[in-house]
């Protein structure tokens, strides 16, 4: 009957070759080492307020963002770098956005909390917990309506089942049988709180037994098995066959934010976790499944960390935004 | 605002609000209408009937009762190519998607560098005078007061329900269009148009006086014209202005009416704390000081939720006799 139960069954896994694997590694890398820049960035004033960093949880974002084409589009969270840099919007950009720079991709406006691009598709970072998912839910309806076989995506963590935007939005997109995929982060934390002190079970997949939605629980570490169900469910969307429910187990190897050190964890849960690191694991399978070496990922690593580094230390020197009159940017104006 | 047209059609406000969209609808097929009950059943005010008829399912969408997704929705679809009108059954049902209202739908513009337009009408009914209860009878106009990136419009009369949402539709910015529930029936001279529409001017003037400006919104909009025959025949002359646009608040005509009359009354219903006419008071004895001749009044709700019972909910809402007499006052000098 249920779609839980019928999912529970581990799914195959997509044949991956090692051109594309090693794309999704160098796509982690990229987010890791970005994370890394922004943590020490925040040590050297560069960045302000707070930020929240997605260190472990990189294969969610590179694995379900490599299903999407040109013309879909997504929203997901305040921990959004990991998924608008797996879209493809410039390390630089980025960064400049979270130091507060003209050149940032919503040119200082929005910082660390706020990237979106939407040339690219990223519709928004959302600062409020679930809010995202009904703007995706409108992007599904657009694809909907478009009938060009795009899709929306939207990704949100563990905390978001919680709040009312997210059932009212898993409701309308099974009622509709939209091209919506929901992307559950489930990185066992919300904010400060483990889940099982929030919701009465871990696995969340079986919230979307209630909207009779398919569902299904991956890894999130792994991004072969991310990727898969993301694929699976893309097209399932795009062939008009409605939303499903990708629930991603994962980790948050830091803290919410940026003033959370994470000292409520249990002894070992961490080392656990690095155990099961997704960078770990994918260097595992180009080891066993294409023969990489190790020189090929200390290569890599070098050269991202490089990217990185540049980038970084561009957005360091670019401008600030000049103080002006700020009303056009929030209201367009409207002539005779 | 409008480009000419025929001769003016004799319409109620409900039809007025009806032919707006069908306009809309019929002018751009990137119009969407949604909301509770808005299709098969024609709104529960009737505010959309035969517009399912004539557009179909797809284009006149009934929603589930989920103020929160489908508001959010609307935003999504705002983004991604289409122009949403969301009915909203009850202005006070923003406090069910107010984060999607204050949070998203103002602030994304802005947070995006105000590089994104937000093409979207948000149609609510508000205020008091038909026995709803304190749940239903709110006119919505304050809670959106300081909420920069929105427009909020009031429509008081048949002409401007059909002026006001056509130009909202073709707006591309958020616009809130409040109507009042108390104003169904009322007929009037609608001025139909095919041409472009873009512009909404600041306040309506309904009237030229000498000797008191009188501002009104909404179903007030009438009692202040009740009041000036009154006036009238006691031999005072009021100039009468319907505030129209909420927000952004255009004070510049009141202000240089005030300098012509010396007197300013405010007529709202809101709560006198947070109510518009409080800024528009602040404005107006800032910039025409030295023209008062009286301290300017402002006739508001009392500060307490609108009761049910019929003999409490017209006392609390301002009457014809109380601005007739409080405007006499101000001009034979029985002021405070």
């Amino acid at each position: 009957m249920s779609a839980i139960q019928h999912h529970s069954q581990p799914q195959p896994e997509l044949a991956v070759g090692a051109d594309q694997l090693l794309h999704f590694y160098r796509q982690m890398l990229l987010i890791r080492a970005f994370e890394d820049k922004v943590n020490e960035a925040f040590l050297r004033n560069l960045v302000f307020g707070t930020t929240h960093l997605c260190q472990g949880q990189e294969a969610v974002s590179v694995g379900a963002i490599a299903c999407l084409r040109q013309h879909d589009s997504l929203t997901y969270t305040y921990r959004g770098h990991g998924q608008v840099l797996a879209r493809g919007m410039a390390p630089e950009v980025a960064f400049a956005e979270i130091f507060g720079r003209e050149t940032g991709c919503s040119r200082g406006l929005g910082g660390s909390m706020h990237l979106a691009d939407l040339s690219l598709g990223l519709l928004g970072s959302f600062a409020i917990v679930g809010a995202g998912l009904p703007v995706a839910l409108g992007a599904a309806i657009s694809a909907q309506l478009d009938n060009r076989g795009q899709v929306a995506m939207t990704f949100f963590g563990d905390g978001a089942t919680n709040i009312g935007a997210f059932h009212e939005t898993m409701n309308m997109a099974a009622v509709w049988k939209l091209p919506l995929i929901f992307v559950c982060e489930n990185n066992l934390y919300g904010e400060y709180s483990p889940i099982l002190w929030t919701t009465p079970y871990e696995d969340l997949a079986r919230r979307a037994e209630a909207y009779a939605m398919p569902a299904e629980i991956v890894d999130g570490n792994d991004v072969v098995a991310v990727y898969s169900a993301s694929m699976r469910a893309t097209e399932r969307a795009r062939a008009g066959e409605g939303p499903t429910f990708i629930e991603c187990k994962t980790y948050r190897q830091r803290g919410h934010s940026r003033s959370d050190p994470a000292k409520y964890r249990p002894a070992g849960e961490l080392d656990y976790w690095l155990e099961r690191d997704p960078l770990k694991q994918c260097e595992a399978r180009l080891q066993s499944g294409f023969a990489v070496q190790q020189e090929k990922f200390d290569a890599l690593r070098a050269e991202v960390q490089q990217q990185i580094d540049t980038a970084c230390e561009a957005a360091a020197e670019a401008p600030w935004p000049e103080v002006r009159d700020l009303g056009p940017e929030s209201l367009v104006e409207v002539r005779a | 605002m409008s480009t000419a047209s025929s001769n003016p059609v004799e319409m109620t406000y409900r039809e007025a609000i009806i032919a707006a969209q069908r306009a809309e609808l019929q002018a751009d097929p990137r119009v969407m209408l949604m909301g509770e009950d808005i299709g098969a059943a024609g709104g529960s005010f009737k505010l959309t009937e035969g517009l399912q008829a004539e557009f179909g399912k797809i284009r006149v969408r009934d929603t589930p009762i989920s103020e929160q997704a489908f508001i959010g929705a609307a935003m999504g679809m705002a983004m991604t190519g289409y122009r949403p009108i969301a009915e909203l059954m009850f202005a006070d049902f923003m406090g069910v998607a107010f984060d999607q209202i204050v949070n998203g739908i103002a602030k994304h513009r802005f947070m995006q560098g105000g590089t994104l337009e937000l093409p979207l009408v948000i149609r609510t009914v508000g205020g008091a005078g038909a026995r709803f209860g304190a749940q239903h009878s709110q006119t919505g106009e304050s809670w959106l007061l300081s909420v920069p990136g929105l427009k909020v419009f009031a429509a008081a009369s048949p002409n401007e329900a059909y002026h006001l949402i056509r130009a909202a539709v073709r707006d591309p910015n958020p616009v809130v269009v409040i109507e009042h529930k108390f104003l169904f029936t009322r007929k009037g001279p609608v001025q139909v148009f095919d041409g472009v529409v873009s512009l909404v001017e600041g306040p309506r003037q309904l009237r030229e006086g000498r000797d008191v400006t009188i501002v009104a919104s909404l179903a007030m909009v009438e009692r202040i014209q009740s009041a000036a025959q009154q006036l009238e025949a006691a031999g005072i002359s009021a100039e009468l202005f319907d505030m129209r646009v909420i927000r952004p608040m255009q004070p510049q005509a009141i202000v240089a009416s005030v300098r012509k009359t010396n007197r300013l009354l405010v007529v709202e219903e809101n709560h006198s704390l947070g109510g518009w006419g409080g800024d528009l008071v602040s404005t107006v004895v800032a910039e025409a000081f030295d023209y008062l001749d009286a301290p300017p009044e402002r006739l508001t709700l009392p500060d307490w939720p609108v009761p049910y019972s019929p003999a409490l909910e017209d006392a609390a809402l301002p009457s014809v006799d109380r601005i007739t007499a409080t405007a006499r006052a101000m001009v034979e000098g029985r002021g405070r």
